[in-house]
């Protein structure tokens, strides 16, 4: 036991004193900072692009409804020809040109789906954001004259409408709502996804670690002193304290330097936030929303279950990171360098992968359902997809039965790995093929 | 004397293939012991098994009177033929997480590291990396780490390779003083030569299988063919010759001399005395030369692997 301290130890300093950790720990999270305000940046400027857009207008109805905003102009033409029109836009040098040809039929009687055709002339094709745009006012437009004709007022039209709202709440009196399922997919997506990510990661550099230890050809040396699985095991855990050191420092100076950043240049964060959170801004600003946004915090605090999903989260990141580590390891005993290493990564990964889509898909349609269930079963996927089905819920006795074949999985496969790994550390020259591999159970 | 290492009918299949068959030695305590064979003999594996690294499938090993198990780890040094260092790794660091995993402290394995490191004018290397270093000095070190915990028994495969003659030396000169000191030493190797310096005891794989063992001298003893090698001056060496060939088994020699004398191989028979042929030899013929041939480990090594 001794033993296994000092290999850790040493596995454990060796990767932190290493100057490409201390480079890749320092440096990731600035280029991702960096990574960030240039996208943001980028994303202003083109937001602040001005346009000019000119209407031309036959029917003379729908250009009422094209008001300049900050970002665009609209200049409406008449009594030109659209020869003329298309020239005028040329020489003045504008985004491009709508063209309204007939004008919109009514009658006493609407039975059947107008169809309107317009044409938009451009130098170079308009983005699809453009033109729905285009094309929601003029069918609004176009709905309001329709309805005009056969004597409806639009704004009785708008005094009818209703707003629904679904309260969800289980059997049991849990309140839910359809934020806070998408809350809760957030924190079971980013667990389920951070797991996926230090197996990668961290694998990786285990497997090195081991095709290291077989070229520098130190490995005798060390076994001789050392049982291989205790080698192994070391190795393993060694790795993984450096990993989550990385990752502690990362969060710490990933906080400072948002924090700093965002104070010196007066970066506004909701600039930088995706079109799923502009709209869930735009709601807040909405009269009534702060209530509902106090609501979904107190949802997620009282229905996401935090205590489980933490306790959980480290359970199946311990066994779900051995479990996969041992295998890296084993590979890298199994090969003699690096390139040599893809065929048989080829069944690791797929199993990651393929959990990752279950959980992704799957999960989100249906947290409970088949697959989803079935899978977060299965040692080789149960980490990522149980992490990701915890927060929506699930039966104790569901995560301890996991957790227990999860638990005997590990067990298995750091057997099956430490088989390999004691005689793949000292096989020199060819590459081994899987019936090789098998037959060394058995050495 | 009593065997510090006793290996009693040791074998182990990897697979189809068998790499030992039923071998068994015994080493005695304070001797050096030549573990010899051609490559693949099974020579390795049998050093794997007594490092506990390798289990065999039957047979046992008794190291000091006690079956083989974990605590032994600490009584034996291993020099393996396939040995590196970690290579971005300081040469002082490197040793003494060997020397921990040897079961010593830090404070003691320090101590002792500097006492080598002094001895063998190694001192300056310590905050070095391995691959700063060429191999020959690696090679020094992965010396001193092998025998830094005063192991009773010290195992080496070709322990001279990657070394030049002058460090050759040197590390010969500390194995026969580990010796003096009290250790026993597993010597494995291709070159004959060192084995004639060093061995006191030898044992010959091949083929999976020990074909030979026991004391060098003994073996050489048993080896050797009543043959004697004799340089004779005479005025008419073709005559002479004649004579000879007539009387014994001859065979021409061939040996160093600064004069142009008649060089033969003499084998005798069972019964015949080297002084009978000598008193023959002198009647006719001015004797400059007279050897008795002995086998060296050399020619042994080659003889028992053909027969084999």
């Amino acid at each position: 036991m001794n033993h296994l301290g000092l290999i850790i130890k040493r596995e454990y300093l060796t990767k932190v004193k290493n100057k490409s950790f201390l480079i890749m720990t320092v440096l990731s999270p600035l280029i991702m900072i960096a990574l960030i305000a240039v996208v943001a940046y980028l994303t202003q400027l083109n937001n602040n692009k001005q346009r000019t857009i000119s209407i031309l207008d036959e029917s003379g109805q729908v250009q009422s409804v094209f008001v300049n905003t900050d970002n665009t102009t609209y200049n409406v033409l008449s009594d030109k020809s659209l020869d003329d029109a298309i020239a005028l836009v040329k020489e003045n040098e504008e985004y491009g040109l709508l063209y309204i040809s007939e004008k919109i039929s009514t009658s006493s009687r609407l039975d059947s789906l107008l169809k309107l055709e317009t044409t938009f002339y451009s130098e170079e094709s308009p983005s699809v954001t453009l033109i729905s745009s285009l094309q929601t006012k003029i069918e609004k437009k176009v709905r309001d004259i329709r309805l005009n004709s056969v004597g409806i007022d639009s704004e009785t039209i708008k005094s009818t409408e209703a707003e629904v709202v679904i309260i969800q709440e289980s059997f049991s009196g849990e309140k839910s709502s359809k934020e806070g399922n998408i809350a809760k997919l957030a924190f079971g997506g980013l667990a389920g996804y951070l797991l996926f990510m230090f197996i990668i990661i961290y694998g990786n550099m285990i497997m090195r670690s081991v095709i290291e230890e077989k070229t520098s050809r130190i490995i005798e040396i060390i076994i001789s002193s050392v049982k291989p699985v205790q080698l192994m095991l070391g190795k393993i855990i060694g790795t993984s304290l450096a990993g989550i050191t990385q990752f502690v420092i990362w969060v710490i100076l990933g906080g400072v330097a948002m924090i700093v950043l965002s104070l010196i240049f007066n970066i506004d964060l909701s600039q930088l936030s995706t079109p799923q959170q502009q709209m869930l801004e735009q709601a807040m600003a909405n009269p009534g929303t702060q209530e509902k946004a106090q609501m979904l915090l107190s949802e997620i605090w009282n229905s996401v279950p935090i205590a489980n999903l933490l306790i959980m989260f480290v359970l199946f990141f311990i066994g779900g990171y051995l479990l996969y580590s041992s295998l890296y390891a084993a590979i890298g005993a199994a090969v003699d360098n690096e390139t040599d290493t893809q065929q048989f990564m080829l069944p690791i990964l797929m199993p990651l992968i393929l959990a990752v889509y279950v959980g992704v898909f799957t999960v989100i349609e249906d947290p409970h359902g088949t697959v989803s269930t079935v899978f977060s079963f299965i040692p080789f996927t149960s980490p990522v997809v149980m992490l990701m089905r915890i927060p929506f819920g699930v039966p104790i006795w569901q995560q301890l039965v996991s957790l227990l074949l999860l638990v005997g999985t590990f067990i298995f496969t750091v057997w099956f790995a430490s088989k390999i790994y004691r005689v793949g550390i000292l096989m020199y020259g060819k590459k081994p093929t899987y019936k090789e591999l098998f037959k060394w159970l058995k050495y | 004397m009593k065997d510090l290492l006793v290996a009693d009918s040791v074998s182990k299949k990897f697979g189809d293939f068998t790499a030992l068959n039923n071998v068994s030695i015994a080493v005695p305590e304070g001797s050096i012991f030549g573990l010899l064979g051609p490559n693949g003999a099974g020579k390795t594996t049998l050093i794997r098994i007594i490092n506990q690294i390798t289990m065999p499938d039957t047979g046992s090993v008794v190291l000091d009177g006690e079956q083989l198990q974990a605590h032994h780890i600490r009584d034996i040094g291993y020099l393996p033929e396939e040995r590196g260092l970690y290579k971005s790794m300081k040469v002082g660091e490197q040793a003494l997480y060997l020397a921990q995993l040897k079961g010593l402290s830090h404070a003691e394995a320090k101590k002792r590291l500097k006492y080598w490191f002094e001895r063998l004018e190694i001192g300056d290397w310590w905050n070095k990396k391995i691959q700063e270093l060429s191999k020959g000095m690696a090679q020094k070190i992965q010396f001193v780490v092998t025998v830094l915990h005063k192991p009773k028994l010290l195992i080496f495969d070709e322990p001279f390779s990657g070394f030049d003659p002058i460090n050759a030396n040197l590390i010969k000169d500390e194995i026969l003083r580990l010796r003096e000191e009290g250790a026993t030493v597993i010597f494995s190797t291709h070159r004959m030569e060192s084995v004639e310096e060093l061995c006191d005891h030898i044992a010959l794989l091949n083929l999976s299988n020990k074909i030979l063992d026991g004391k060098l001298d003994d073996i050489k003893r048993e080896f050797k063919t009543n043959t004697y090698e004799v340089g004779l001056n005479s005025d008419n060496k073709t005559s002479l010759q004649k004579e000879l060939a007539q009387k014994f088994e001859v065979s021409p020699a061939n040996f160093r001399t600064v004069g142009d004398e008649l060089k033969l191989n003499i084998k005798l028979n069972g019964n015949d005395s080297p002084n009978e042929l000598l008193t023959y030899l002198t009647n006719k013929a001015q004797v400059s030369h007279f050897v008795e041939l002995i086998p060296s480990a050399n020619d042994i090594f080659i003889q028992a692997v053909k027969k084999n």
